[in-house]
């Protein structure tokens, strides 16, 4: 039997299930490990010494590498564990997630100071919010294309 | 006996954590959201509970993948402010209440819901800010927090988070508990966390001013109805992260007009409603109900 999963179709989302959890094992533990000041150090002193001495694929390698925050939810990495290389790089949580939208950073405050990301349009894939795939990327990098 | 006297309903985002602890309160950007807790520290002092039962969600901080509890209960003496990549906040040491955060955890667990018993962990900003939030700056070394903390972490960081409906009747179970403590304390029960955000890919960002409203009428007004919203509304109409509201349900369901899951008593008195847009990539919801 499949398991219920009723969030597969809003757009922009991936819901850290049981399934991600089990693929992003690694790469969270990883993350979770820069939580001590000692690990930070090293990390970056030499990220990819550092990230060879965990289980992780080279693909959850990469994407930590390129700092690419949407790559690495995708081979299974979760938000709150991400968020400790935002923070071993001095970066906020606004940036962090800013940075997953294409749009710089002082375009993405300024939309949260405006009131935030409208809903409408973003409910369900297919629909055509500012979130949805051929959307992307938003802000001015989306405009040069 | 001891007795919950009024719910505390507020968002826990991180950066509110750090403005207060970089003096950054009086800035045009967080001057309306702080002044919209300035009645609620002035009611902290008025309304001082013995007891605070703050509930909020762990994010990856003092539970890694290695375990992923639904429901913890802390029962320690104390709890360190965690370093959760930035350095640990300079805020007071929390203090437990061992003897009540171990008479829950017998109650509710023998009302059919399992607890996690945790005995030693670390409290990461999801507690700490709705407790700076309420009591305002303190020193971590000269001052205390005005009183014990009994720490409830639910799991809203893997799916499938509990749902609405059982952080309701878990909240009835809680109440249960607190009311069959022998010594006469004044316990308030805090839900944490939301209201919507999305921290996540290319809908990062997204607020629901209308649905975070609608939901907060019926949490008050309505709270059976509230408990029943599912999962999937809560992360299409408020974001991935916007599922954190659940943990509202649980002081709401403990209020004292609710009993067998209906609302048979009467309503809490509505002592302060407050929202505002953005701290940082979030909606900033804050209530605080009493029982009458």
């Amino acid at each position: 039997m499949a398991l219920d999963k009723p969030y597969t179709d809003v757009p922009g989302t991936i819901i850290f299930d049981a399934e991600q959890s089990r693929k992003g094992y690694w790469i969270n533990q990883f993350c979770m490990s820069l939580m001590k000041a000692e690990n930070r150090e090293r990390f970056k002193a030499n990220e990819r010494a550092y990230l060879d001495e965990w289980a992780m694929t080279e693909e959850q390698k990469q994407a930590v590498l390129a700092r690419d925050l949407n790559w690495c939810m995708r081979t299974g990495g979760n938000i709150y564990f991400l968020a400790k290389i935002g923070a071993t790089d001095g970066k906020s949580f606004q940036q962090m997630a800013g940075s997953m939208t294409g749009m710089t950073e002082e375009e993405y405050r300024n939309m949260m100071i405006q009131g935030g990301r409208s809903i409408e349009g973003n409910r369900y894939i297919g629909e055509n919010g500012d979130a949805q795939a051929q959307n992307q990327p938003q802000g001015s990098a989306g405009k040069k294309a | 006996m001891a007795k919950i006297t009024a719910s505390v309903f507020t968002s826990h985002v991180p950066a509110i954590g750090a403005a207060m602890d970089l003096g950054k309160t009086q800035e045009d950007y967080w001057k309306p959201l702080f002044a919209g807790y300035d009645f609620s520290k002035q009611w902290m002092k008025d309304n001082k509970p013995d007891v605070i039962f703050l509930v909020y969600n762990d994010h990856a901080t003092a539970f890694s993948l290695d375990l992923i509890p639904t429901f913890a209960i802390g029962t320690a003496a104390e709890y360190k402010p965690a370093d959760e990549g930035w350095g640990p906040r300079p805020v007071p040491v929390v203090k437990g209440h061992p003897e009540l955060a171990s008479h829950i955890a017998q109650s509710v667990i023998q009302q059919d819901f399992d607890l996690t018993i945790v005995n030693k962990m670390d409290v990461d900003h999801g507690l700490t800010v709705p407790l700076s939030l309420m009591c305002g700056e303190l020193d971590p070394v000269k001052d205390a927090w005005p009183c014990p903390v009994i720490p409830f972490a639910v799991n809203v960081v893997q799916y499938p988070v509990p749902s609405g409906q059982r952080c309701f009747n878990l909240g009835q179970a809680i109440r249960k508990a607190i009311e069959s403590y022998d010594e006469d304390i004044n316990v308030h029960i805090w839900g944490t966390g939301g209201m919507s955000h999305q921290l996540q890919g290319a809908r990062a960002g997204l607020i629901n001013r209308d649905w975070d409203n609608a939901w907060l009428d019926q949490l008050i007004n309505d709270p059976v109805a509230c408990a029943a919203t599912p999962h999937i509304d809560y992360v299409r109409e408020a974001g991935s992260e916007g599922i954190e509201l659940v943990m509202w349900l649980i002081a709401r369901g403990a209020m004292s007009d609710v009993n067998n899951g209906q609302v048979t008593g009467k309503a809490p008195k509505l002592a302060h409603r407050f929202y505002h847009v953005p701290a940082s990539n979030t909606a900033v919801g804050h209530v605080i109900l009493e029982n009458t």
